[in-house]
C-alpha cells in the first residue's frame, strides 16, 4: 500500500517536471523581454537536452555496473547500434539519394515514416501522426537491435570475471565501430560518412502551415522518453529481478547457493541495459542531428562511467543528478575557462582552449580518490527524505 | 616478394614496440591485478616530451631526459592515484586508472592545443637502409634486437636480483608477502618505474616511424599492448613479448592486404577479436598459469 502511494507520488513528480520543461521552453514566446537564458538559443536548453539523453545512458550503465556488479565498458558500442538503427530507418526516402550520394543511394529504399505516411497521410495531422509513430517505432527497434547484439555478445563474454569482462566489452565496441565504418557496407551504413536528414528533436516542435513555431517541444521530447525509460529501469530494480541482480553484485557465490541462476540474470541485466543504451544512442543521434561511428569511441564510455562514479555507483537519482551537473559544467558553466579572461587589467594566466577539460578531469580525479562514494553513494533521492533533511535542519536551529 | 619482406619487417618492428608497452601492462597486472588504462597515455606523454625536448636540447641529452621524466610520471601516478586505493575494491582502482587516462589526454590537448605534432627525425634511427631490395628505416631493423636485449635484461633482473624476487613473491601472494616483511610499496613503485622506462623507449621507437602524435595516440597502442599481454598470459614476460610480435605482424599484414578488399579498417578490430577468442577458449593465455578460484 505504502509502496503504491510512493509510486503515485513519483509519477506525479515526473508529470509536474515534464510540464515545467514545456513551460520553460515556451516562456520566452509567452512573455517577451526575458533575459537571454530563457531564449531558445540559450545554452540552458542544449544542456537540458544533452543531459536528458546522457542520464538515460548513465542509468542504463548503472543498472549493469552498480546494481548487477558487471563491469562492462561496451556502452558506446550499443549506443552506436541504436543510433545507426534509428538513423537508417528514419531517413526519408527523398533525402536518401543526397545522404548516400557516395554510394549511389541506400539499399533500403523507404523509411518507416514513409511507410506510415502511406496510411495516415503525409501532411497536417496525418503527417504528424506518422512522424511521431515512426520515430517511436524506430526508437524501440534501435533498442531491440542493441539488445539482440548484447545477447549474442553476452553468450561468450558474460562468463568472464570483472576486468576481463571490461576489456572484452570494450573490444566489442571497437569491433562494432570498425564494422560500421567499413566502406563495403556503405549502401546501408554510409561508410565512414555521417547519416543525416532524419527527424531530430526540433522536428517535434508544433508549427503552423508556414513553418512558424507555435509550441516548442524539442526539450520536452528527450525528457519524456528518458523519464519513461528510467522509470521502467527503476521498476525493474525494485522487482524480484532487481533484488536478484543486487544479490549477484554483493556475493556471486552466495547468490548462486540461494538458487539464483547467475548466467540467466547476468544476461537479463546485460540485455536490458543494452536496450536502453541503444535507445539512448538513438536519442543522442537525434540530439546531434547525425549518426557517425567516429563519435562512439571508448572515450564516450569513459565519460559515462565517470558520470556514474560521480553520482554514486548504485544510485539511480545520483546518476541523473551527476549527469545534469556534468553536462552543465562541461557545456556551460565552465566554458569561460576556455577563453582568455581579464579581471580589471590583469590577464588571468593559463586560460586558453582546453583548460576547461583539464580542470574538469582534476575535479573528477579528486572525486574518484577522496569521495569514492560519489554524490549519493547507493542512496536514493526521495521527496520525503528531502523533506526530512530540511525539517531536521530547521528543528536543530530552534 | 619485396612487398612481403617489407610488410614482415614493419610488422616485426611494430610488434617490438607493442612488446615494450605490453611488459608494463603485464608487470602491473601481475602484481596489482589492475589494468593500468593510463599506461598507453604515459606512452603518448613520453612521445610529446620527446618533441618538446628535442626542440630545445640536443638529442643526446633530451632522450635520457624523456626516459627519466616518464619514469617520474609513472611513479607519481602510482603514488597519487593508485596507492590511496590499495584496500579499495578492484573496480575503484580501475576507475581511477581511467580517470588518470582522461586527465593525461586532456592535459595533452591543452598543452599541444589539440594540434597533431610531428615527431623529430632522430639521426641514425630515421635514416633509410636497404634490406633485400626494400627501403626501410634503421629503427625498423633495430627495434626487435633492442627489444630482445631489454627483455633479456629484465628477465635477469626478475630472476636474479632481490627486487625481482620480491616482485615474483608479491605477484604470487600479495598478503603473505606483506606479512613476510616485503615492502609492498617499494616493489610496486619499482614495477611502475620499469614499465614506464620501457614505455618511454617504446615511444621513441614507435613515433619515429609514425606520422604525428595526437592526445589520443596512446590509447590504441596501449589497448593492443594489453591484448598482447593477455594473449601471452598475463603476468608472463615472454608471453607478452611473443603476443606483441604476433599482433604486430598480423596487424601489418591486414593493413597490407589489397586495397580492393578494403579490410584495413579492421586492423584494430582484429586485435580485439583475437582477445575475445583467447578469453573464451584459453583465458589463461599462451603461457599463463591457470588460476583456481577458491570459495
Amino acid at each position: 500500500m505504502k509502496q503504491k502511494q510512493s509510486n503515485l507520488k513519483a509519477y506525479i513528480f515526473i508529470a509536474v517536471l515534464l510540464l515545467l520543461v514545456i513551460l520553460l521552453e515556451n516562456i520566452s514566446a509567452m512573455i517577451p523581454g526575458l533575459p537571454q537564458v530563457f531564449q531558445p538559443t540559450s545554452p540552458l536548453f542544449t544542456v537540458l537536452k544533452k543531459a536528458a539523453v546522457y542520464s538515460l545512458v548513465a542509468v542504463s550503465m548503472n543498472l549493469l555496473n552498480g546494481f548487477t556488479g558487471l563491469f562492462s565498458l561496451g556502452q558506446a558500442g550499443f549506443m552506436l547500434l541504436g543510433a545507426y538503427t534509428y538513423a537508417i530507418l528514419t531517413v526519408p526516402a527523398d533525402q536518401k539519394e543526397q545522404v548516400y550520394y557516395l554510394f549511389g543511394g541506400c539499399a533500403l529504399k523507404s523509411s518507416i515514416i514513409d511507410g506510415l505516411g502511406a496510411i495516415f497521410g503525409t501532411t497536417g495531422a496525418g503527417g504528424a501522426v506518422s512522424m511521431i509513430l515512426g520515430c517511436f517505432i524506430a526508437l524501440i527497434l534501435a533498442g531491440c537491435v542493441a539488445a539482440f547484439f548484447a545477447y549474442l555478445i553476452g553468450i561468450p563474454v558474460l562468463r568472464l570475471k570483472s576486468d576481463y569482462l571490461a576489456i572484452a566489452t570494450l573490444g566489442f565496441a571497437e569491433i562494432l565501430r570498425a564494422i560500421f565504418q567499413w566502406q563495403k557496407l556503405g549502401r546501408i551504413t554510409n561508410g565512414a560518412n555521417m547519416i543525416k536528414g532524419f527527424p531530430t528533436f526540433s522536428s517535434f516542435n508544433i508549427t503552423d502551415a508556414s513553418g512558424n513555431v507555435l509550441v516548442r517541444l524539442s526539450t520536452f521530447i528527450p525528457f519524456l522518453i528518458s523519464s519513461v525509460c528510467i522509470a521502467i529501469i527503476v521498476l525493474l530494480i525494485h522487482s524480484s529481478y532487481g533484488r536478484a541482480f543486487k544479490s549477484i553484485r554483493d556475493d556471486e557465490v552466495a547468490a548462486e547457493a540461494m538458487g539464483i541462476n547467475l548466467f540467466k540474470h547476468k544476461m537479463l541485466s546485460f540485455v536490458i541495459s543494452s536496450f536502453f543504451a541503444g535507445v539512448g544512442g538513438a536519442l543522442f543521434a537525434m540530439y546531434v542531428a547525425n549518426a557517425q561511428a567516429k563519435a562512439f569511441t571508448s572515450v564516450m564510455t569513459y565519460e559515462i562511467l565517470l558520470i556514474v562514479v560521480i553520482g554514486g555507483i548504485g544510485s539511480v537519482s545520483g546518476s541523473i543528478l551527476a549527469t545534469f551537473l556534468y553536462v552543465a559544467c562541461s557545456e556551460w558553466w565552465l566554458r569561460f575557462l576556455d577563453s582568455e579572461q581579464y579581471i580589471g587589467g590583469f590577464k588571468v594566466p593559463l586560460l586558453r582552449n582546453g583548460f576547461r577539460m583539464v580542470v574538469f578531469s582534476i575535479v573528477i580525479m579528486v572525486i574518484v580518490l577522496f569521495f569514492s562514494q560519489g554524490i549519493m553513494g547507493n542512496n536514493e533521492l526521495s521527496l520525503s527524505g528531502l523533506m526530512k533533511v530540511l525539517s531536521g535542519k530547521r528543528e536543530r536551529k530552534h | 616478394m619485396e612487398y612481403v619482406i617489407s610488410v614482415l619487417l614493419s610488422g616485426i618492428s611494430v610488434g617490438g614496440q607493442y612488446a615494450l608497452i605490453a611488459i608494463g601492462y603485464t608487470l602491473v597486472y601481475g602484481i596489482l591485478r589492475l589494468i593500468n588504462f593510463a599506461h598507453g597515455d604515459v606512452f603518448m606523454v613520453a612521445g610529446l616530451m620527446g618533441i618538446y625536448f628535442t626542440a630545445t636540447l640536443p638529442i643526446g641529452e633530451s632522450l635520457p631526459l624523456v626516459i627519466l621524466l616518464t619514469v617520474f610520471l609513472g611513479f607519481t601516478i602510482e603514488r597519487a592515484a593508485y596507492k590511496p586505493l590499495r584496500d579499495a575494491p578492484r573496480m575503484s582502482v580501475m576507475i581511477s586508472a581511467i580517470g588518470v587516462s582522461y586527465l593525461l589526454q586532456n592535459t595533452a590537448t591543452y598543452v599541444t592545443g589539440g594540434q597533431p605534432m610531428t615527431y623529430p627525425t632522430i639521426p641514425f634511427l630515421s635514416d633509410t637502409v636497404n634490406v633485400a631490395g626494400t627501403q626501410t628505416k634503421w629503427v625498423v631493423i633495430i627495434t626487435p634486437f633492442l627489444v630482445l636485449i631489454l627483455v633479456y635484461a629484465l628477465t635477469q633482473l626478475i630472476n636474479r636480483t632481490k627486487v625481482g624476487m620480491a616482485m615474483r613473491a608479491v605477484s604470487k601472494d600479495f598478503e603473505t608477502s606483506r606479512l613476510m616483511g616485503i615492502k609492498i610499496n617499494n616493489v610496486i613503485s619499482a614495477t611502475f618505474i620499469i614499465g614506464s622506462a620501457l614505455a618511454a623507449i617504446g615511444s621513441i621507437l614507435f613515433f619515429t616511424n609514425y606520422p604525428a602524435i595526437t592526445p589520443t595516440a596512446g590509447a590504441m597502442p596501449g589497448l593492443k599492448a594489453f591484448v598482447a599481454a593477455v594473449f601471452g598470459g598475463i603476468g608472463s614476460i615472454p608471453g607478452a613479448v611473443i603476443g606483441a610480435f604476433l599482433i604486430g605482424i598480423c596487424e601489418t599484414i591486414i593493413k597490407g592486404l589489397p586495397s580492393a578488399w578494403d579490410v584495413s579498417v579492421f586492423s584494430d578490430a582484429f586485435t580485439f577479436a583475437l582477445l575475445i577468442i583467447i578469453l573464451v577458449f584459453k583465458p589463461q593465455g599462451l603461457f599463463g598459469e591457470a588460476a583456481t578460484d577458491k570459495v
